[in-house]
């Protein structure tokens, strides 16, 4: 057993682990935080892949931002977790049975596993050769030239996510005073003040 | 790709030092630590309350926005990786797809700016 | 290459780049001002982009190495689709102004769906297929709860979005094992990786939950538990949206995928889609009887049909293929037309839901109660009415593809289901004037959407315009 065997293992194992406890944790924050160790290993496990990029893409994307997102969630919404918890016993013998019967099929799936005649060639096909340029740049080579069409749809995905996320939470509060740069450059003292000499006793 | 491994050899070893050097500290704790709790001890100290409700509170969704849409950006810088590494190698269609994709999100940008979503307010 | 690329996918880019122009214009000058002016303009895109699809003819292209395909089968789903939206976008211009929900995003959001729907049924590749899905739910996900303020509205929203999320990981789950065992995510590679000896079990487990992810998406039993809500709290027009032009696309790309990279493998998939046909069409008959909220029972009512759809789809023939387009065509029409409806029915400037608010309009609003009464009899599949001849294709091909047993379920499914569409005429001709409850004004607009759809109803039995020859050639395309 290799350095790299161990390792997946130990990163296999930690994802499983904390992948379960962030169903059974109490506190949601916790569950939270669990998620993010299960990236971390998951990124572990691509390291290992020789796939770089993406491991790197699941640290920043994922645990740098999108569970930062879920503490927020978490956080806003007001809901008695405990309470939601309660449920879950009731439902727990029928979700197991389902569980169980997806992994007797999935041990199905992995009792017959043979691919496809040129399923290995197919794949390497596509692909720069990964002796002569490393994962990241081979990505570089796919992306923007070969699969065009997905990259710019990934872009229309992203606008149509800024657009909904304006929609439905942006509020234009009435109530609030602005600051107008603009104004306040344009403002002239010769316009807004106005000295007047007031002799004494003499009101204004 | 064991080139590829050894190089984040020292990775994988400071990552089992960190766990295990936790661990030691946790441990330690519970092994060499006195405890000798009694009932004042383990109470509420700060002002003598016991809290009154959960230390969660709602937070206003604007934070929510401002969070949503750095991911966005997030994501599309983390497109640019891969990009700027291929650079040499790039046609003239690769580079231009990027010049739309950024075309496109700069669209979402002035959007996103002229409806005063980045303004707090 | 990529000039010749880019003029295939020109219908797309057309109505994408439009969608941004209109959303910098629209922030940029007045807002919401102007959003009733993007819409009529972006239903007139949508219907100019139409007639240039469907005038478009040629054979079958296919770009970016074979991710996007142009064919007649793509075609027709198109434009479909864009009719659909635009009539859907023209029709809700009233509902939304006078509920102060016409915010100018809401005809981008639609106009960006559409292009997610095109990119869905002219996918060639497993990865434009989540693309298109996905740039079509997430615009779908905002405009189900744009009623921000209404706790109904966003429930719909978020029920939507994470069983919408739930399906999209099944599907997802189903493309990679899938791509793990034929080792290509190029739908044509995929069916060349199919050897003579069948499928092998890995692909299989592809399929099924392949197929599990596009029955959430097209709303069949047994994953059809968020319609009738979603329908319910999403504002009526975007509902009288999701019952159309969605539903097309989802049936297109359901049949894109199983024929296009499964085509070999019709026994095993049609089986499968033989069920959820079964359990929809009865559970769309049965469940509706019991529903009093219109919107709702049009969920049920959307349900039932996709299961006859989806019969059509069982069948794995090309007639099967050819009635399944001839009658999502069919329901699309018959679906606008009694949603214009539906979008009429006020009370003291209050839209109602109630079926029960129908009674006894006939005797004030007689053209309209005739009209609806044509769209129900269509929908029930009353022989006369061109929804008999929708239902009839589908069962033809079942029979003729060995599915008689199905084919009897439909018969006897549509006669349980015709209970709820009589219910709703016996209340306008017969009920109980006391309970008469809608104001029965419309806008022209809408009445003559409403008009329009229940004279093709009629129309339509002696001569469909054409769209059976035009939905033929499309099936014909697809299955060879």
């Amino acid at each position: 057993m290799t350095v790299a065997d161990l390792a997946f293992y130990f990163f296999a194992i930690v994802a499983v682990v904390a992948a379960l406890l962030v169903v059974v944790a109490r506190n949601p924050v916790h569950s939270v935080l669990w998620l993010i160790l299960t990236f971390l290993s998951a990124a572990g496990m691509f390291v290992l892949m020789g796939a770089e990029f993406v491991a790197m893409l699941l640290v920043i994307v994922y645990v740098g931002a999108v569970a930062v997102l879920f503490l927020f969630v978490v956080m806003m919404l007001d809901v008695d977790f405990a309470e939601l918890r309660a449920g879950m016993a009731k439902y727990v013998p029928i979700a197991g049975l389902i569980g169980v019967v997806i992994l007797m099929q999935l041990t199905m799936v992995f009792g017959s596993w043979h691919m496809a005649d040129g399923a290995e060639a197919a794949r390497a096909a596509v692909t720069p050769d990964a002796a002569e340029v490393h994962n990241t740049k081979a990505l570089g080579q796919l992306i923007y030239d070969q699969y065009i069409y997905l990259f710019q749809a990934a872009g229309l995905i992203l606008l149509v996510a800024m657009i909904g996320a304006i929609v439905l939470t942006l509020r234009h509060r009435t109530y609030v005073k602005r600051q107008d740069v603009l104004a306040q450059m344009y403002r002239d003292p010769a316009s807004a003040l106005e000295l007047k000499d007031i002799k004494p006793g003499q009101g204004l | 790709m064991d080139d590829l491994l050894r190089e984040y050899l020292p990775i994988l070893i400071f990552l089992g030092m960190a766990v295990a050097l936790g661990l030691v500290l946790i441990l330690a704790a519970l092994v060499l630590a006195v405890r000798n709790p009694d009932p004042e001890k383990v109470s509420a100290f700060e002002c003598g309350f016991n809290a009154f409700d959960d230390a969660r509170m709602k937070f206003d969704v604007r934070f929510y926005l401002v969070s949503i849409l750095f991911i966005i950006f997030d994501l599309e810088i983390a497109f640019l990786f891969p990009w700027a590494v291929s650079f040499g190698t790039l046609t003239t269609v690769g580079f231009w797809s990027m010049m739309v994709f950024l075309g496109v999100l700069t669209i979402g940008f002035a959007y996103e700016w002229k409806k005063g979503a980045l303004e707090w307010e | 290459m990529i000039s010749a690329d880019i003029s295939t996918v020109l219908p797309e880019i057309l109505l994408a780049v439009y969608a941004m122009i209109a959303l910098v214009a629209g922030v940029y000058t007045g807002k919401d001002k102007v959003a009733p002016t993007i819409l009529f303009l972006t239903a007139a895109v949508m219907v100019v982009l139409a007639a240039m699809i469907g005038l478009s003819g040629g054979g079958t292209t296919s770009a970016f190495n074979g991710a996007f395909i142009d064919d007649g089968f793509a075609r027709f789903a198109k434009v479909t689709i864009l009719l659909a939206a635009a009539a859907v976008l023209v029709m809700s211009k009233d509902y939304m102004l006078r509920r102060d929900l016409l915010r100018f995003e809401y005809p981008v959001l639609v106009a960006l769906a559409s292009v997610g729907m095109m990119m869905m049924v002219s996918a060639g590749d497993l990865m434009s297929l989540y693309m298109g899905l996905e740039l079509q739910s997430l615009s779908l996900y905002v405009v189900a709860s744009l009623r921000r303020d209404s706790a109904k509205s966003t429930e719909a929203g978020l029920k939507y979005f994470v069983l919408g999320a739930l399906s999209s990981g099944m599907l997802l789950y189903g493309a990679s094992l899938t791509y793990g065992f034929a080792g290509t995510t190029v739908f044509s590679g995929i069916i060349s990786s199919v050897g003579e000896d069948g499928m092998s079990m890995g692909l299989l487990f592809g399929l099924i939950f392949l197929i599990t992810g596009f029955a959430f998406k097209v709303s069949a039993v047994p994953f059809h538990m968020w319609t009738p809500d979603v329908y319910e709290g999403s504002p009526t027009p975007v509902t009288a949206f999701f019952a159309t032009a969605p539903k097309m696309a989802a049936m297109g790309l359901f049949a894109r995928v199983m024929f296009d990279a499964f085509g070999t493998s019709t026994a095993e998939w049609g089986q499968v889609i033989a069920l959820l046909s079964l359990l929809s069409m009865f559970l769309g008959a049965v469940a509706a009887i019991g529903q009093t909220n219109i919107k709702r029972l049009m969920a049920y009512s959307s349900i039932a049909h996709m299961g006859y759809a989806l019969m059509g789809l069982a069948s794995g023939t090309e007639q099967g293929v050819e009635a399944m387009l001839l009658y999502m065509a069919i329901y699309v029409t018959m679906s606008v037309g009694t949603f214009a409806f539906i979008l009429s029915m006020e009370k003291d400037g209050q839209p109602v839901t109630d079926i029960a608010s129908l009674n006894m309009l006939s005797k004030s609003h007689l053209p309209k109660a005739l009209a609806l009464l044509v769209l129900m009899f269509s929908l029930a599949g009353v022989p006369p009415m061109v929804g008999f001849f929708g239902k009839l294709a589908v069962l033809q091909a079942a029979v003729e593809a060995g599915y008689g047993w199905l084919a009897l379920a439909g018969v006897v499914a549509s006669v349980i289901g015709a209970f709820y569409y009589l219910r709703i005429v016996y209340y306008m001709f017969f009920g109980d004037e006391d309970k008469a409850g809608i104001d029965g004004t419309m806008s022209p607009v809408l009445w003559v959407f409403l008009m329009g759809s229940a004279a093709i109803m009629v129309v339509g039995m002696v001569n469909l315009f054409g769209v059976d020859g035009l939905a033929a050639a499309a099936a014909q395309t697809l299955v060879n």
